[in-house]
């Protein structure tokens, strides 16, 4: 039986982390120069770890999807980034951030993790303002904050409704000053298509450069994946066109453990899909459930009539609207965590009260606010959002509510990773997103951000050293050697395999095939006969994929189709994941949600006896089912109760 | 109301950088006026794949106005017809029953095309690289609130960093010039205590370093900021002009 050593420092909670570091071994000066790094991905983990790296000495090569680190999707962040720092006097601790969190994501994440995640959030804000991140401030000059879901303090600090911008172009520009004295080689439009084990470890990548199709081998002594979410799954998502989870899957297929990859979360505030030929999801930032008030008509005969076009949101009077928000939960009212918000939006329209005319969409009202505070506030605060808004649904929010409807959005599960972020393969790390390590089965608002440049900045760089002082002498291996041209050749016989397939179906519209699969059965409601009909389905779909593929052009050239067919191959995989990962999990827990297992009002119902853990998938070969181990989750230092919004 | 609409696209087609480049027409029809510029070239795509032939290449990722990867010049505007979008957020409601639309990717001596509307902006990399950041190392740094900086300042710093990096002000410039884009760094961070430091060094590196790289001079026309999707000021590149003049007189 193999199991699972996290390497949780000994310990008090609250010392574990300063222990660590205390005791950790170095790498001196001279041997940083001679260890190799790779770091996959260039968000804000990828961004902020390599610009770490490369500053502390380590040679660091950096790869990035797109042409530049500056588009990575961390871009895409909108609403903030939270910290313990109790500038606003009103009750916040690294221990309340740390408890928050945990309860956010129903007590399915490890403790240890989590309370260094709020421990070093402090540090975040200092190194961000020191780049020079322009965050909101008050007229005295010094930081704002604003609230986000499942907390009763404002910790959460933004710049405007671009917080990931303007948190990545820092990270960027770091490592963009790292690159200039040489620290850090930058590969852009390059993406990695296989790792590369020597000895049982971790040792190189090979990458496929996207402008001329040829792939390149690409040695280092540890190599770490900092590619984001596998929330393209479900093809509509707020995730960006090319975000993928590709890299974690090849990781995983290599031997490192897949962690928890049911647990995807659901983002409740997103705008409404409008057709057929959508081929994204547009999110409009949590933070304006702040002031924005949700709420759907009490009679179904007036949600009837405004999908008909009869009637309009502002000809529903005050008391025929359900705040059903405020209503179920009365303590933390439309800021509730993402998990509960978008369930009870899929309640309020399962039942018949949606509106829009396909019935998926509930409102988001700021007429409230706008009396309260004027246009001119509402503007500065939320005017990027109203302004994204109205160019994609042509209607002004100032006038009429917004409506909005939940969309895939994040992905808690990831590659497992231990205390040091090390994966189940030696020397192989993960960070960011693309780990399952601190938000459980739901993660809060304004914690990604937090969580990205945590590992980057201020974990993987201590961590990676414990791994790398035992590696001195280690010399540089030589791409030639045959675990590279054994890898480079598999993914060349793959990639003939696709242009071979010769079908009719483009890669799209198969992966919108996936799409409708996975948000009809592994979505915000799950259940076990629903899960065993995805599975079945997307064995039907790969076969499908493997068949009917058609993509144009050659594979040793730039070749938009055939990068796009290599990550729906995982994608496929990756869904198939899922709905084991959700059948296995007889419980429901934030953003997993099996119908059979909840309360008499709806709400989730964990089970911690059975399924306190952790679960990590090992990869057992092509056409055989994985196996699953557990890391059990004993909580030490916080007594799990249900989560509770409502008092 | 949005409503279906036939349209004819006029697409620069470039198998690569040395390549010989052509236009040429598409027919689409039904095309829903909900749909993004974007969407309708993916509809154009999958018909194109269909037929068999090979789909325009072009960049875009994320497809909500802020990764700045979409760079289409769409009837002689950089990001097409409507104001203060990228091409992702333009929608097909700006654009008639049968009317025809050119596609044409960012032309300018800094941005060479790759394939058909896809170019290479690494030379922004390289002029960020040369000097866009505080030079401050991770950890070690002084509490947040330990310098207070005026609102109105960490505003405009605020406006500035709003730059997507798409280029629109390059493409759009009849000088090819990157002003706008050099400016609004060096502005953001000269506004700020903590990049006011090293202000003339950042100002004479970046601004070299785009010399360097064949990009052209400001003469003052204005047309990038009428272009630029984030609405970031010409104001900008006269306080550049000043770090950079006042860097050089001390020289």
């Amino acid at each position: 039986m193999t199991t699972i050593n996290s390497k949780v420092p000994e310990g008090p909670l609250a010392e574990k982390w300063s222990n660590y570091k205390a005791h950790q071994k170095l790498v001196n000066p001279a041997n940083k120069r001679r260890l190799d790094v790779i770091v996959v991905g260039t968000g804000l983990a990828g961004a902020s770890a390599a610009a770490s790296l490369g500053e502390m000495g380590f040679k660091v090569l950096n790869f990035c999807i797109q042409d530049s680190p500056r588009r990575a999707h961390s871009i895409a962040a909108q609403g903030g980034i939270n910290a313990a720092k109790n500038y606003q006097n009103d009750g916040d601790s690294v221990y309340r951030l740390f408890y928050d969190t945990i309860k956010g994501g129903d007590y399915r994440a490890r403790e240890s993790n989590v309370y260094r995640l709020a421990e070093v959030s402090n540090s975040i804000i200092d190194q961000c303002v020191a780049q020079g991140v322009p965050f909101a401030r008050e007229y005295g000059g010094l930081l704002d904050n604003r609230s986000f879901g499942g907390a009763q303090v404002s910790r959460t600090f933004y710049a405007r409704g671009q917080t990931g911008q303007q948190l990545l172009l820092g990270a960027y520009s770091a490592l963009s000053r790292a690159v200039n004295k040489k620290q850090v080689k930058l590969y852009t439009r390059y993406e990695m298509v296989d790792l590369v084990m020597i000895d049982g470890r971790a040792r190189g990548i090979i990458a496929r450069n996207l402008v001329t199709g040829k792939l390149e081998r690409f040695a280092a002594h540890a190599v770490v994946i900092c590619t984001g979410g596998y929330g393209n799954t479900f093809f509509l998502s707020t995730n960006a066109m090319a975000s993928n989870g590709s890299a974690a899957l090849q990781c995983y297929r290599k031997g490192a453990y897949f962690a928890n990859p049911c647990m995807a979360q659901i983002h409740p505030t997103c705008i409404p899909v409008h057709g057929e030929f959508q081929s994204k999801l547009t999110l409009m930032s949590e933070s304006l459930r702040n002031d924005g008030r949700i709420w759907v008509p009490k009679k179904l005969e007036d949600a009837q009539a405004i999908r008909e076009g009869k009637l309009k949101p502002t000809d529903i009077k005050e008391e025929d609207r359900d705040y059903y928000l405020e209503r179920r939960y009365p303590a933390f009212g439309n800021l509730v965590p993402r998990d509960v918000a978008s369930r009870a939006a899929k309640e309020r329209c399962d039942a018949g009260y949606g509106v829009g005319n396909t019935g998926l969409a509930v409102y988001l009202d700021f007429a409230e606010a706008i009396n309260r505070l004027g246009k001119k506030v509402v503007e500065e605060k939320y005017g990027n959002l109203f302004q994204m808004y109205e160019k994609i649904v042509d209607d002004n929010p100032y006038e009429t509510p917004m409506m909005i409807y939940p969309a895939i959005h994040y992905t808690m599960g990831g590659i497992w990773v231990d205390y040091e972020l090390m994966t189940s393969i030696p020397g192989l790390f993960a960070a960011g997103e693309a780990n399952f390590s601190d938000h459980g089965a739901n993660r809060l608002g304004a914690s990604a951000l937090m969580q990205g440049l945590a590992d980057g900045y201020f974990v993987l760089p201590y961590t990676i050293q414990n791994y790398l002082s035992d590696q001195i002498s280690v010399p540089r291996f030589s791409t030639d050697r045959p675990e590279f041209e054994a890898a480079e050749k598999a993914v060349s016989d793959k990639l003939t395999r696709l242009m071979n397939i010769k079908g009719k179906h483009s890669v799209d519209s198969i992966h919108k095939k996936l799409g409708h699969i996975m948000w009809n059965y592994v979505g915000m409601a799950r259940d076990a006969e629903g899960l065993k009909k995805a599975i079945a389905e997307i064995e039907a779909l790969k076969k499908d994929f493997w068949t009917n593929l058609r993509i144009p052009g050659n594979k040793d050239d730039q070749n938009v189709e055939l990068e796009k067919a290599l990550r729906l191959a995982d994608f496929i995989e990756m869904g198939e994941l899922m709905a084991r990962d959700a059948l296995n999990r007889n419980e429901s827990c934030g953003g997993h949600f099996r119908v059979e297992y909840q309360t008499p009002e709806g709400e989730a119902l964990r089970d911690d006896e059975h399924y306190s853990y952790v679960s990590c998938w090992e990869y057992q070969g092509e056409d055989k089912a994985p196996v699953m181990y557990k890391e059990p989750l004993d909580y030490e230092f916080v007594k799990r109760q249900t989560r509770n919004y409502k008092s | 109301m949005d409503k279906n609409i036939n349209i004819k696209v006029k697409i620069w087609r470039q198998r690569g950088p040395k390549e010989k480049g052509f236009f040429e027409t598409y027919s689409l029809e039904n095309i829903s006026q909900g749909s993004s510029f974007l969407e309708m070239l993916d509809i154009l795509n999958e018909k194109l794949i269909n037929e068999g032939k090979e789909p325009v290449v072009f960049d875009h990722d994320c497809r909500e106005g802020i990764c700045g990867m979409c760079s289409l010049y769409i009837n002689g505007h950089p990001h097409g017809p409507d104001e203060d979008v990228t091409t992702c957020q333009l929608h097909m409601r700006k654009f008639h029953d049968g009317e025809t639309i050119t596609v044409e990717p960012w032309r300018s001596a800094g941005f060479p095309v790759i394939r058909d509307l896809m170019v290479n902006r690494s030379a922004f990399d390289e002029i960020m690289q040369a000097g866009g950041y505080v030079s401050v190392n991770t950890g070690g740094v002084p509490d947040a609130n330990s310098t207070p900086i005026p609102k109105n300042k960490a505003e405009m710093a605020m406006d500035a960093a709003a730059c997507i990096g798409c280029g629109a002000c390059v493409a759009t410039c009849k000088n090819g010039s990157a002003m706008l884009f050099v400016s609004a760094k060096v502005s953001q961070l000269a506004l700020l205590p903590q990049g006011r430091i090293e202000a003339a060094r950042r100002a004479k590196a970046m601004v070299a370093k785009m010399d360097e790289l064949g990009f052209g001079n400001c003469t003052n026309t204005g047309a990038c900021e009428v272009e630029c999707p984030k609405n970031i000021s010409i104001t900008n590149i006269a306080r550049l002009n000043r770090e950079f003049l006042s860097a050089k007189l001390k020289d």
